[in-house]
């Protein structure tokens, strides 16, 4: 992973800064909605990317962590205030990160994807039971007084925080025990690095931040059930736009994230009922023409157009 | 820590892979301020006797005291920051990072974990000693594979280590780089490392090595000092085959 | 007594459909290396198969179970050739080969459920066969789970015979345990790893349309399957045929004595608890090394 520069962090700054104006510039909800959606793809491809970049790992399980942020707002929603809804849902998705990073990261990655493969069908299963048996309800409504504005600005928040925080990451020792270990596992392991730990601890932020998203995201849900809140599609997509934008990179799946949104929008309003293969399909495509993702593919032509230069 | 308990003692280290025994009861010692040699041909069971040690492999049986403390079974980033370090038979440093950060990543993670400007000056240090001063700031990937040896070796310096493992450091040198390797090697010690060596080249071996732990199919043949373990019959044969005359 | 014997049967007869699912996916992922994300579509593909055969043309199980293996062997073979040879040699069937080939079926995953979904929708299906009762030591227990038993062990030997016995068995066990010795005794990987992939296949949609004559399923099921598979493979040590088997077994009982004694809603529950206890105490399976 390529450490980014100081300015591309302002640069990107700026570039949420100027995102934020969309409200105020133009009323259009459309957009805003058009906006809201992008921002919480970004919001999701960029945290799976802080961890499954440098570390190779690859979680299939981001809507896992999104739902239960959601169902966090719809359980506890009305009673508490927001921030401290907030923070319960980080809590909650912080502990299951914890639970699944504690029995699989000390393995090897086949066990990880295998675990987090069937964990978002686990834990819909778990909360149907829970509802079904224990509090007698299935599904919630949300009712809850955030305004469509308000959400965008706390997701585009939230996308400032999260790229600071990673650049940060990458320029602390931790960053560098990441770079060891994504380059040689043996010698990391040798010169003291506690690889385990360090996996775990960016699983944990990884899977907070999007909590949080699913948190930030549920006032606009008004009614949700297990089956929509750990809905798999969303992992799915999630997966493919940070390897699409290129994953190795901070801001790789941004770049993936936000043309694929829009694709994905087109088709599911085009071909609601075949959206699936259509997705399946694009996966695909990008798995076999592009490896690496368009960023590392970009920065490889970069290079390549640099020396012929020189 | 007893200070007259050996740097390392190894009693009984065995390890198996599905029928093969690969190391099969070894006992060795690695005395303060000594460098020993471990021999043997190859497909011996010298470089998994080193990883277990460093503790990237754990052992069927057997005990490991460093410095007085039973450490089998241990990982090895804890190994580590205990003290030990080591070289890897086929030379591994990261490539894309620079000489610079290859040996930060060595101070940043052992037992004192020095990290900012202060790390920085350490490493600089650091590779002044092994000859690489003036490539801080190249890849890893860019040297010449003597560099990367001596780049390795800086890095397994900055963990400060009391015990360094050397697997086949000292292996593909030219005379003259034998000779600085060599010296290296003795200035390393003589600092008051402790070292245990596997190695090929009977020169080094020679020069460097108080005694000698010799393997042969998992187990111990020889052991004892130097010069009298390189007459033995046993070991011309093990790396001759067959009887072999003096 | 009679409840020991019930579950027992109910147990055993799960089982034997997780072990033999568990014998395909071993076939792929220990011998072709593949992380076959969409396996259970393709069960469930079976399922359907059978289901529509049964019900639109009155065509007997048996007889699509007897279909199901050569079309299940030249589907997978073809999904072989086609999506995954490519990734195969890009990635010199190194580890970089289980990464790419999990996100390459993952794709797949969603190709072949979208296209269930769009020609039998997403309600469950069920139909009616060979459900009479049997009575084993005072105990009930439909005829078509019993049939589906005595056919998982048949294919259980005749792949363990296959395995052992024979020489191209042989050469599909040193691809399992040794890839990159192989090719030195005269071995063709590439072609074993296809063949046996494509085996793979035969077992899952024979899975599949044994399953649909006793569970009730729909176009959205093909990923407990698959983590099922995945489960029980890794419970019974990659590669290990005699481990998928057991430790199918194992996960069939454990499963039942659940859905009777304390929920049937927690089925996916006991998968995980189980899974957890392997990752925790032998993650190389129960007849596998230890992993460092």
């Amino acid at each position: 992973m390529k450490l980014p520069q100081k300015k591309s962090l302002l640069l990107v700054w700026g570039m949420l800064a100027a995102a934020a104006l969309l409200p105020v510039l133009s009323s259009n909800d459309y957009y805003l909605g058009l906006g809201i959606n992008l921002s919480q793809y970004v919001l999701m491809a960029t945290a799976w990317a802080v961890f499954s970049g440098p570390t190779r790992y690859v979680s299939l399980a981001s809507v896992a962590f999104y739902g239960i942020g959601a169902y966090a707002v719809a359980v506890v929603g009305d009673a508490l205030p927001l921030p401290v809804v907030f923070l319960i849902a980080v809590a909650a998705g912080s502990l299951l990160a914890l639970l699944v990073g504690l029995a699989t990261l000390r393995l090897s990655g086949t066990y990880f994807v295998i675990f987090t493969f069937g964990l978002a069908e686990l834990v819909r299963q778990l909360f149907t039971w829970y509802e079904v048996n224990i509090t007698k309800t299935v599904g919630r409504y949300i009712f809850l007084e955030v305004t469509p504005r308000q959400i965008y600005w706390e997701l585009l928040a939230l996308l400032a925080l999260l790229f600071a925080l990673s650049w940060w990451i990458q320029r602390s020792r931790l960053g560098l025990a990441l770079r060891v270990i994504g380059e040689d596992e043996m010698v990391a392991r040798h010169i003291g690095i506690d690889v385990t730990r360090s996996k775990l601890v960016l699983f944990v932020v990884s899977s907070a931040f999007i909590t949080l998203t699913g948190a930030i995201m549920a006032p606009r849900w008004t009614y949700i059930d297990p089956a929509i809140s750990f809905n798999a599609v969303i992992s799915f997509q999630v997966v493919i736009m940070a390897l699409l934008g290129g994953a190795g990179s901070l801001f790789g799946p941004v770049a993936g994230a936000i043309p694929l949104s829009l694709l994905f929008e087109f088709l599911s309003a085009r071909f609601p009922n075949h959206f699936s293969i259509l997705l399946g399909a694009a996966f695909m495509v990008i798995v076999y023409f592009v490896p690496n993702g368009v960023a590392a593919a970009l920065s490889a032509w970069w290079r390549r157009r640099g020396k012929a230069a020189a | 820590m007893n200070s007259s308990a050996p740097m390392l003692r190894v009693r009984g280290l065995s390890r198996s892979f599905g029928g093969l025994r690969a190391v099969d009861r070894l006992d060795l010692e690695v005395g303060r301020g000594e460098i020993v040699g471990l021999l043997g041909p190859n497909g011996s069971g010298k470089t998994t006797a080193m990883n277990l040690i460093s503790g990237a492999l754990v052992p069927d049986a057997g005990v490991v005291e460093f410095d007085g403390e039973p450490v089998q079974g241990l990982p090895a980033f804890k190994l580590a920051r205990k003290g030990i370090a080591r070289s890897f038979q086929l030379v591994r440093v990261p490539c894309e990072l620079s000489c610079l950060e290859n040996v930060i990543s060595g101070l940043a993670f052992g037992p004192r974990g020095i990290w900012g400007e202060a790390a920085r000056t350490r490493a600089r240090g650091h590779l002044a000693r092994v000859g690489l001063a003036d490539k801080a700031d190249v890849p890893a990937g860019e040297l010449t594979y003597i560099d990367q040896k001596r780049l390795e070796l800086a890095r397994a310096l900055a963990l400060q280590p009391k015990l360094l493992l050397l697997d086949e450091w000292l292996a593909g040198l030219n005379p003259t780089e034998l000779q600085e390797g060599i010296a290296l090697v003795r200035e390393i010690r003589d600092s008051g490392l402790s070292i245990l060596m596997v190695e090929h080249v009977m020169d080094a071996i020679r020069a460097l090595c108080t005694r000698c732990v010799v393997m042969s199919a998992g187990w111990v043949i020889a052991q004892g000092q130097t010069a009298e373990v390189l007459a033995h019959p046993d070991v011309l044969a093990a790396y001759l085959g067959g009887a072999a005359h003096a | 007594m009679q409840l020991i014997v019930e579950l027992l049967l109910f147990g055993l007869t799960l089982g034997g459909l997780y072990a033999m699912v568990a014998m395909g996916l071993t076939l792929q992922y220990g011998v072709a290396r593949i992380m076959h994300l969409a396996y259970g579509e393709w069960l469930i593909a079976a399922a359907f198969g059978a289901y529509a055969a049964f019900t639109y043309w009155q065509v007997n199980p048996l007889i699509t179970l007897a279909l199901s293996l050569p079309v299940g062997f030249a589907v997978n073979w073809l999904v072989y050739q086609v999506l995954l040879s490519p990734l195969v040699r890009r990635t010199q069937a190194g580890p970089a080969l289980e990464v790419d080939s999990l996100l390459a079926t993952f794709g797949l995953l969603f190709v072949v459920q979208g296209v269930m979904v769009v020609l039998f929708g997403g309600s469950y299906h069920s139909y009616n066969f060979a459900a009479e009762a049997v009575n084993i030591g005072g105990a009930l227990i439909a005829r078509n789970r019993l049939i589906m038993f005595g056919l998982t062990v048949l294919a259980g030997l005749s792949i363990y015979l296959f395995l052992s016995r024979t020489r191209a068995g042989a050469a599909v066990r040193a691809v399992a345990t040794a890839p990159g010795n192989a090719p030195l005794v005269g071995i063709d990987v590439r072609k074993v790893s296809a063949i046996t992939f494509a085996v793979g296949g035969a077992l899952v949609a024979a899975g599949g349309v044994l399953a649909s004559m006793f569970l009730t399923f729909s176009a959205s099921m093909g990923v407990i399957f698959t983590m099922k598979a995945l489960i029980v493979i890794i419970m019974g040590g990659v590669g290990n045929m005699l481990g998928a088997v057991v430790a199918g077994l194992l996960l069939g009982m454990a499963e039942t004595l659940v859905a009777r004694l304390v929920d049937p809603g927690l089925t996916l529950a006991v998968n995980y608890l189980l899974f957890l206890s392997v990752l925790l105490w032998r993650p190389a399976g129960l007849f596998g090394r230890p992993v460092r």
